[in-house]
């Protein structure tokens, strides 16, 4: 059989073809994909349930509450990132291809933000109006979550990488991120907080897009390496 | 200078140190108890009685050195930890392993004792200041840590992987406490600090110091100890060990 | 491709879980010729390949390629390299040509419509490229992961048992693709319970004992 000649790819194509991959295997399992949301919905729920429903109540623990809910529910949809991948031998070949694995890191990371973060955050005015959250204090919430997602997703990618096949990966994840997670949560609810409070948000929401830099710096960095450890 | 190199880099095979640190440990944990003793005593009957917070402050005698150890070990730990994984060494990712378990240790005792001055002081058991909730998550870090170690059952893999995790945290861990002090400010919380206290008596200081010498010296022997032990199981394969047991 | 290729194993050792598996194995592979790595179950074959391919980390001696050891050299290595493991890295929800056309994107080149089919036929899966792979027999999926190679550019190939499972045809097929690509300068490294016949010039024979 003769050579076939093929058409050479750019990194970019390549790490659009990965994003596109990931993409449309969700979709395939739309299940997977919108069951965090839901548990997005239900957890938030669940607060005013147990302190009662004082509307003044509400609205003090709204940012809070919905950005651990938010949180939670991110780090839902992280054991599946690498798992399925794992499991078939597909991440093998791409550990062993010849695109960067930092590269393939960040489309997963990525990919895992438009699945869940970005979903999370257009929901969230939702269940903000449930907790009396109004107008600007909405607007500011869906921007401290979108500022503060993709952060989770590439934290959430170092644990996802180094507790693969591991037993009881799930807990273990959460038990592992959710420490990290801490300064995000903290800046975020933080922010709407002050702003409810007449203080400026500046501060806040650039300390999430600092987090959020440095954690696309790092992170692949540590995940290609937990991947690497957890295939040997 | 030579020969001191070539002695140094025999000891990073677990065999050799295995012995090194059977002759070394008993050194340590007697420095630890004369120097806690010491310490203990300095704390109690040397040390004069506070103004304000009369007899129960002696506390802080056991927990400043409790956090500044949980600190400094988890740095440790990373330290060899990091190390191991840019050299491919079997021994430094198990002193992170030995070292684990007692940095935990002394993040809970300062997190009880914290609670336990607590008490008297403000009549809470718990505060939410910047300190008391920065050692909480350094726990949880170190917990973190222990999970992952038993989880994975290769014991290389474990080592690799937990310091993947150590590393990250050790990066992690000035920035969790800045944040922490951000939302401590933000909310106006605790303003009593458990380590603003008027000057210090000298006779304090230096009791305080004792205990965290002394407190260092019993991380060392019990790191000594129990790596001893790691190195037992994980090289139970080998000819030396299965003399160095009967 | 580079005629002047060799891979060299130098004193290669290899122990898992506290029991050494083989020790002081050297070899030098160059172009245009196969290595036949044959051993009993258990004895480390698979531990080798993994070691070839920089998955698993050499324990005691060097693997070189090109006299550079490959830790040192991993991205232009990897370039050169096409690995087929146990696993089919294939991805059951989607489609033939999809997982093709992803596992090629990877090494960095895009394949067209009409190559994957002709690469397909060839395998003897002709005009499966736009099914599911969950609707595929056992050996179909099987032939679809070696048609990978068909599609790849790389020099070493490095298969760990690629005739398992294959019926004579498929055996033929995947020993004919070997043999055309050792002509045209390629290497492989192959392990197999069966004794295939590549090619005109007898295999280099590696048997690993403890």
């Amino acid at each position: 059989m003769k050579k076939l000649q093929l058409r050479k790819l750019g990194l970019a194509s390549v790490l659009l073809a990965a994003l596109r991959r990931e993409l449309s295997l969700a979709l395939r399992q739309k299940g997977e994909v919108l069951t965090p949301l839901v548990f997005f919905v239900v957890i938030a729920s669940l607060f005013p349930l147990g302190v009662g429903p004082e509307s003044a109540l509400l609205l003090r623990m709204a940012p809070g509450v919905l950005w651990v809910s938010a949180l939670l529910a991110a780090m839902l949809s992280l054991q599946r990132l690498f798992a399925m991948d794992y499991v078939d031998g597909s991440l093998e070949q791409m550990v062993l291809s010849a695109t960067p694995l930092g590269l393939l890191v960040v489309a997963k990371a990525l990919s895992h933000f438009l699945l869940s973060g970005l979903p999370l955050v257009l929901m969230a005015p939702v269940l903000g109006l449930q907790f009396g959250l109004e107008g600007r204090a909405l607007g500011i919430l869906m921007l401290s979550l979108l500022l503060g997602t993709p952060t989770l997703s590439l934290i959430g990618s170092i644990g996802a990488a180094l507790t693969l096949g591991v037993r009881g990966a799930g807990v273990l994840l959460s038990l592992l991120i959710l420490p990290l997670y801490i300064p995000v949560l903290i800046f975020g609810a933080g922010a709407v907080e002050a702003d409810a409070a007449g203080l400026g948000i500046g501060g806040h929401l650039s300390l999430l897009a600092a987090l959020l830099v440095l954690s696309a710096f790092f992170a692949p960095l540590a995940t290609t390496t937990a991947l690497r450890i957890s295939l040997e | 200078m030579n020969i001191r190199t070539i002695h140094w880099f025999k000891f990073s095979a677990p065999q050799n140190f295995y012995f090194l640190a059977g002759r070394m440990w008993p050194w340590f944990a007697t420095l630890a108890a004369v120097l806690t003793a010491l310490g203990l005593w300095i704390s109690f009957f040397v040390a004069p009685t506070d103004a304000q917070q009369g007899e129960g402050y002696r506390i802080i005698f056991v927990h400043v050195p409790a956090s500044q150890m949980s600190m400094f070990i988890y740095l440790v730990m990373a330290a060899w930890a990091g190390f191991g994984l840019a050299f491919n060494t079997r021994l430094s990712g198990m002193m992170a392993s030995a070292l684990a378990p007692t940095g935990a240790l002394f993040a809970f005792l300062s997190l009880v004792t914290g609670a336990l001055w607590g008490k008297p002081m403000w009549g809470a058991w718990w505060v939410w200041d910047a300190r008391l909730t920065s050692e909480l998550i350094l726990l949880f870090l170190y917990l973190g840590f222990l999970a992952l170690q038993s989880s994975i059952d290769d014991p290389r893999r474990a080592d690799k992987a937990c310091a993947v995790l150590a590393l990250v945290g050790v990066v992690n861990v000035p920035i969790i406490y800045f944040s922490v002090k951000w939302w401590n400010t933000l909310h106006q919380g605790a303003s009593v600090s458990l380590t603003k206290s008027p000057t210090m008596a000298i006779p304090m200081l230096w009791g305080m110091l004792i205990m965290v010498v002394a407190f260092w010296m019993y991380a060392i022997a019990i790191a000594l100890v129990r790596v001893r032990n790691i190195i037992l199981d994980r090289e139970r394969h080998t000819e030396w060990v299965k003399h160095a047991v009967e | 491709m580079n005629t002047a290729s060799t891979l060299t194993f130098a004193k290669l050792g290899c122990s898992r879980g506290g029991r050494l598996l083989f020790q002081g194995v050297d070899c030098v592979l160059e172009a245009g010729r196969w290595l036949y790595v044959a051993g009993a179950n258990g004895v480390g074959k698979t531990s080798l390949l993994r070691m070839v391919c920089g998955l698993a980390q050499i324990e005691s001696g060097n693997i070189l390629w090109n006299g550079l050891p490959i830790h040192t050299q991993r991205e232009t290595y990897l370039q050169d390299l096409c690995y087929l493991g146990h696993l089919n890295a294939l991805q059951e929800s989607m489609t033939v040509k999809e997982n093709l056309s992803f596992t090629t994107a990877l090494t960095g080149f895009a394949p067209t419509i009409a190559q994957i089919q002709e690469v397909l036929a060839r395998f003897g899966v002709r005009g499966r490229d736009q099914q599911l792979v969950r609707h595929l027999s056992q050996g179909q999926k099987r032939r679809v992961a070696l048609s990978r190679l068909a599609l790849s550019a790389a020099q070493l190939w490095v298969l760990d048992e690629p005739f398992v499972a294959m019926d004579e045809a498929g055996v033929r097929m995947l020993a004919d693709l070997i043999e055309t690509h050792l002509n045209n300068g390629g290497m492989a490294v192959v392990t197999s319970h069966q004794q295939v016949a590549i090619g005109a010039m007898p295999a280099q024979r590696l048997e690993l004992s403890p």
